[in-house]
């Protein structure tokens, strides 16, 4: 049985791409036959950080619109064999993808993956909306930050109100992810702890990643963060998150203050 | 001496002052409790207007552009101040 799962939450710029790309690896990299897919139509990113941008020739609104093949859209990670990537087109606006065409395109990648993970556009609009139309789990990604818990919190309403799943009375599988987090901050007072967002949001933990160098290096490269160091704090984290996903019982790995030398020194850059 | 119990006083109302988190936590959670209960506020805001204008407005002509409502919302109680100016000739409105 596959799952959709949509990476969404309603600020921009808070890390959701990066987490579908990391997620989509983690998972792949785990065994799953994984499809990741933009629907930042207009605004696609999502090849970027994979590093297919080269690759692009079809995009969802052609297989929607019946221009172009499923397979011929898809593209195959030069890294990860068991991982696709369904771009965005960058010409076209939302309007241009119908419920419809959504609707047939998600049926027949849920035919041939384990996973399928929709890359949500920013905001609440039709788009967002259509993310997260056929989801099966959220991956609602948030910043310790007032403006983004804000946002999160209509994304979770809207997951509860807006996806077939809710319209059949059921309920979307909803986990926190929560981006650029500084441990050191919190600890003084200058940043929501976890704990807090926690609680604010009400929504169970999928995971948390720290504010690291080396999230934007990877996207510099144009390679998943949980490929580029597998021993960095973030990997490890997406690592344990798709480990979740999968349904293993694991704790979501929590940062604690206690910091090695070398962050003691240097990690107090960020403040 | 002095001068280090100064700085290490002045630092000590830094770090304080930087503790800014427990205020985020708190206004987010007072504003969240409303946005749960009212799905779009600032329509209630400009609904309520709409309505008071025209009660007010079917027994005495206002204008509309002199009429203010300002909504203020807190934990345990929030108020709705509305401030109408009648101007001093103000007529009856003719009842239909």
């Amino acid at each position: 049985m596959a799952k959709v799962v949509v990476v969404t939450s309603g600020k921009g710029g808070v890390g959701k791409t990066t987490s579908t790309a990391a997620l989509g690896a983690a998972l792949a990299e785990q065994g799953e036959k994984v499809v990741v897919v933009d629907f930042d139509v207009g605004l696609r990113n999502l090849d970027l950080i994979l590093g297919a941008e080269r690759r692009v020739v079809y995009d969802l609104i052609n297989v929607t619109q019946g221009i172009a093949k499923l397979h011929q859209a898809l593209i195959r990670d030069k890294r990860l064999d068991n991982l696709c990537l369904l771009p965005a087109s960058q010409t076209r606006d939302k309007d241009a993808l119908s419920e419809e065409g959504i609707d047939r395109v998600i049926a027949e990648l849920r035919e041939q993956f384990d996973w399928v993970i929709c890359d949500s556009p920013a905001g609440i609009e039709r788009g967002a909306t259509l993310a997260m139309r056929h989801a099966d789990i959220a991956v609602v990604v948030t910043n310790p930050e007032v403006s983004s818990v804000r946002d999160s919190d209509r994304i979770i309403g809207l997951l509860d109100a807006k996806t077939l799943k809710a319209e059949k009375g059921e309920k979307v599988d909803k986990h926190l992810l929560i981006t650029r987090f500084d441990p050191a901050r919190a600890s003084r007072g200058e940043m929501l702890k976890v704990e807090d967002v926690l609680e604010i949001l009400s929504t169970p933990l999928l995971g948390v990643i720290l504010e690291s160098q080396e999230v934007l290096r990877a996207s510099n490269l144009g390679v998943p963060v949980t490929l580029s160091d597998k021993n960095c704090a973030p990997a490890k984290a997406y690592m344990t998150a798709a480990r979740k996903l999968r349904g293993e019982n694991v704790a979501a790995v929590l940062p604690t203050e206690k910091r090695g030398l070398f962050e003691k020194i240097f990690g107090r850059r960020a403040a | 001496m002095k001068n280090n119990l100064f700085t290490s006083l002045r630092s000590l109302a830094l770090t304080r002052s930087r503790r800014s988190a427990p205020v985020a936590r708190e206004r987010l959670k007072i504003l969240l409790a409303h946005e749960r209960a009212e799905c779009n506020p600032s329509d209630l805001l400009s609904k309520l207007r709409e309505e008071i204008l025209a009660v007010i407005g079917r027994h005495v002509s206002i204008d509309p552009e002199k009429v203010q409502v300002k909504m203020d919302r807190g934990g345990n109680k929030s108020t709705l101040a509305v401030d109408i100016e009648i101007p001093a000739g103000a007529k009856l409105a003719t009842a239909a």
